[in-house]
């Protein structure tokens, strides 16, 4: 499928109704949706015939468009069912085989990397300090090969630190820098739209030995 | 809710020390038809915790799977196998139900697909 193809098909996805501004819900846009995903699959193989996650994915779109690249197996894991509602929605009007997960990323119970790509627009911490690395915290520990997440280019040296550091990644790339469309969605958004810088980061985990463990995943700031 | 997905999920509720696998409560599985990918099982069987898996296809209403994970070299030439064990994983999708958290019995209830793992404030 080619890039433009693909981000047209996102486009006509629906997004949040009434998104809440504590969990930081923004729609991530066709058009980074589409570059994090294509960038993925064309450079590193990492979404056809594999098993992939969307944390707090929303709406579904990044999950939507893995699903169109051919990920194998689809998961969506949000904390909010009114979103996990639309994007059931949207993955059915796309006829996208995806399964959907009700659960807060900080204490989400799996067994282990079975999973091979995470793919996620964590909340930046702007609500909740701390949650971007909260929710690579996580995916580090679910992602067999890599986890693709945007971070604001801000961050980019904490993250950094953070994820070689602290979070077990064995490399910690940023593939590019993008422009994070955010519409007017919240009373205090006083602009009609902003563009924020961020950054497209490719981590990849150390991996565990191979035998069956029971990961409770918890983060380690609770 | 696919059986794959049920094969990562385990309980994470406070003082719980092995929340895997939960256990299924079935009140309505739906069949959905997807294309078989001979590589992906392959790539994927190791990954399984074949009991667990076994089990849980048995509670859905599907009874052709061995108990016991077979040898990987089934898998390179056992189409008949190969069918199944797709089928299980995921055709098979748990509509409506629960999952129990298998030391403290807590119902995760199902609904439409989706698993509301959201825990109360006393679990975390």
């Amino acid at each position: 499928m080619k890039l433009k193809q693909l981000e047209c098909l996102l486009g006509h996805l629906q997004q949040f109704s009434n998104p809440k501004v504590e969990l930081e819900q923004y729609p991530t846009g066709p058009h980074i949706a589409s570059r994090l995903l294509y960038t993925a699959e064309n450079s590193f193989d990492d979404i056809s015939n594999k098993v992939v996650a969307d944390f707090g994915c929303g709406c579904g779109t990044l999950g939507a468009a893995a699903a169109l690249l051919g990920a194998e197996q689809v998961i969506g894991i949000d904390i909010d069912s009114q979103s996990l509602g639309i994007a059931s929605m949207n993955a059915e009007n796309l006829e996208l085989d995806i399964d959907f997960v009700q659960c807060d990323i900080s204490n989400l119970g799996w067994r282990g990397q079975i999973v091979d790509t995470v793919v996620m627009n964590p909340p930046f911490g702007t609500r909740k300090k701390g949650a971007d690395i909260d929710f690579l915290f996580v995916a580090l520990k679910v992602a067999s090969e890599a986890v693709y997440s945007l971070h604001k280019t801000s961050t980019r040296d904490h993250v950094k630190r953070a994820a070689l550091r602290d979070l077990n990644a064995s490399s910690a790339e940023v593939l590019c820098e993008l422009r994070f469309d955010v519409p007017q969605l919240y009373k205090f958004h006083k602009k009609k739209e902003v563009d924020i810088a961020v950054d497209l980061w490719r981590f990849v985990p150390k991996r565990s030995r191979g035998e069956n463990i029971n990961v409770g995943v918890r983060c380690p700031l609770d | 809710m696919r059986l794959l997905t049920h094969n990562m999920l385990s309980s994470n509720i406070k003082g719980v020390t092995n929340g895997f696998p939960l256990r299924i409560e079935v009140e309505k599985v739906v069949e959905k038809e997807v294309e078989i990918n001979h590589d992906f099982l392959r790539n994927i069987f190791p990954k399984i915790d074949w009991k667990a898996f076994s089990d849980a296809s048995r509670i859905m209403g599907y009874v052709e799977l061995p108990e016991e994970a077979p040898e990987p070299s089934v898998l390179e030439s056992d189409l008949e196998f190969l069918r199944k064990f797709h089928h299980a994983l995921l055709e098979l999708h748990l509509e409506e139900g629960a999952l129990v958290c298998p030391e403290t019995g807590r119902k995760f209830p199902v609904n439409k697909g989706i698993p509301n793992m959201l825990l109360h404030e006393d679990e975390v």
